[in-house]
């Protein structure tokens, strides 16, 4: 016990859980983007997928779901944040002057990144899940609220620029992942690197599509 | 040339530290980054000042004693080069030269530009080593070690150990360093029976030291000297994981489980 205390503790331990707990909400967002595509089926199409959802394993299907990704966002939030006020004590004294060589804007931004989408996030389940931030919630109606929550046009831009961090911290996220689990062979470096834009790109694409197509009126 | 160097000076590791403007006049694009300190020091005893603190030794690139921030880039602007062989050919006349101290805890400042480095011995003595049998040196090939993994061992050998990765990285963070001694290490036969308390006992000295941790920037190995691939740092990753999952059998393998 005490030895896995210790993996907890050490600083690569604390990344392996930040990797394994966005390995976690990768997948989540992805799945969660394409189930929304739905949207473009039409209300019958996207309402049925949602009492699927809900009645997926007699009901127990979200719950578990849901356990399983708050148990990873609050160890994800638990490890970025010890591991940040870890990093900002070892460096004391700033530079005066500093020039970046080799990271990225995504690499650079994904503690503010991180901090908006979890805002982002609360804002999201108050807006479409528990709907007390909706302007006009109907429980059960998921194509209803969709549109109506997407008309509000400060809402739909702020969906639009919280995808847009998303996108940037999944950049840097994904094939930061690979290393951290130590799958970093420089052969397939370029296919992870890759690989993770492309992630990224899909998922913010996806997730973009929906309050401008509300604003076009594609999605009526 | 002339150019004007703002220079961190700091009287010891207790005291306040302040940039400080000096002129360095007429000097030769053909001089090192250190001779034109040397000139600029000569200059400051002779008017009785105080000179500028940096460290170096063999001045060949070699060695890793020297590294000076210069203007926000650890060893200056030119890649796969120590502070000792950049050259002032490296700035243009007239240039404004920012110059700091390797900042990071774990590297507290002796005085001016130069940095105990001392956390970096205590983690080699953590378990950067081959207990191997001293004796007279073994036959060339009685060790059959893979073509590959020999030169990936001399790879991450080269590391000097200068400390411009903890600098560079904006958590000043030794992953690259670590990583380089346990690459360097564990892709040769000889580091194999060590290599998993190795990972343990490194990275455990690493994080005790009080650097921070890789959040994969890169910046480590766009300044390292040696060009020390950051992927090596992924392999300092694997071992330490592999360790941590197997550390309960090689205890019981040991015996140790039912005497403790």
């Amino acid at each position: 016990m005490t030895h896995a205390l210790g993996f907890f503790r050490s600083t690569i331990g604390k990344k392996v859980v930040m990797a394994v707990t966005g390995l976690i909400l990768f997948g989540f967002v992805l799945g969660h983007m394409i189930g929304n595509l739905q949207v473009y089926l039409g209300p019958e199409a996207l309402n049925a997928y949602a009492l699927w959802l809900r009645e997926l394993l007699h009901g127990g299907g979200l719950w578990i779901a849901r356990s399983v990704l708050l148990a990873s966002v609050v160890l994800h939030i638990w490890s970025a944040t010890s591991l940040t006020l870890e990093s900002r004590a070892a460096r004391p004294i700033a530079y005066r002057k500093w020039e970046p060589q080799a990271s990225t804007y995504a690499s650079r931004t994904m503690r503010w990144s991180g901090v908006i989408l979890l805002a982002f996030v609360i804002y999201h389940l108050m807006h479409f899940t528990f709907g007390n931030a909706h302007p006009d919630f109907v429980e059960g109606d998921v194509y209803h609220n969709f549109v109506a929550g997407f008309r509000v046009l400060p809402v739909a831009l702020f969906y639009i620029v919280a995808n847009v961090l998303l996108g940037l911290h999944l950049r840097h996220g994904v094939w930061s992942m690979l290393r951290t689990l130590g799958l970093a062979h420089p052969r397939y470096m370029r296919f992870a690197q890759g690989g993770a834009a492309l992630f990224a790109a899909v998922v913010v694409l996806g997730n973009v599509s929906f309050p401008i197509a509300v604003l076009a009126g594609i999605v009526p | 040339m002339n150019l004007t160097l703002q220079v961190w000076r700091q009287k010891n590791a207790q005291s306040p530290g302040r940039f400080v403007t000096y002129q360095a006049a007429d000097i030769s694009p053909d001089m090192s980054f250190l001779e034109m300190l040397d000139v600029l020091n000569e200059r400051l005893i002779q008017k009785g000042e105080d000179p500028i603190a940096f460290d170096h030794d063999c001045r060949e690139g070699i060695c890793g004693a020297c590294g000076v921030v210069i203007d926000g880039t650890a060893h200056g602007p030119r890649r796969r080069t120590t502070t000792c062989q950049l050259h002032m050919r490296s700035f243009r006349d007239g240039d404004e030269v920012t110059l700091e101290p390797w900042r990071a805890r774990a590297f507290p400042v002796i005085k001016d530009l130069i940095v105990d480095r001392s956390a970096f011995d205590r983690i080699i003595a953590a378990g950067g080593f081959v207990s191997a049998p001293i004796g007279s040196a073994p036959d060339g090939n009685a060790i059959p070690v893979r073509k590959e993994n020999a030169d990936l061992a001399f790879d991450a050998a080269t590391c000097i150990g200068c400390g411009a990765c903890v600098a560079a990285c904006p958590n000043a963070s030794a992953s690259l360093f670590v990583a380089a001694k346990i690459t360097h290490l564990g892709m040769l036969p000889q580091g194999q029976p060590e290599r998993m308390e190795r990972a343990l006992s490194m990275v455990a000295q690493m994080d005790a030291e009080g650097f921070g941790s890789c959040t994969n920037h890169g910046e480590c190995e766009a300044v390292c000297p040696k060009g020390i691939p950051v992927a090596f740092i992924a392999r300092m990753n694997a071992d330490f994981i592999k360790a941590s999952l197997t550390k309960g059998r090689r205890v019981a393998q040991a015996g140790e489980a039912t005497a403790g």
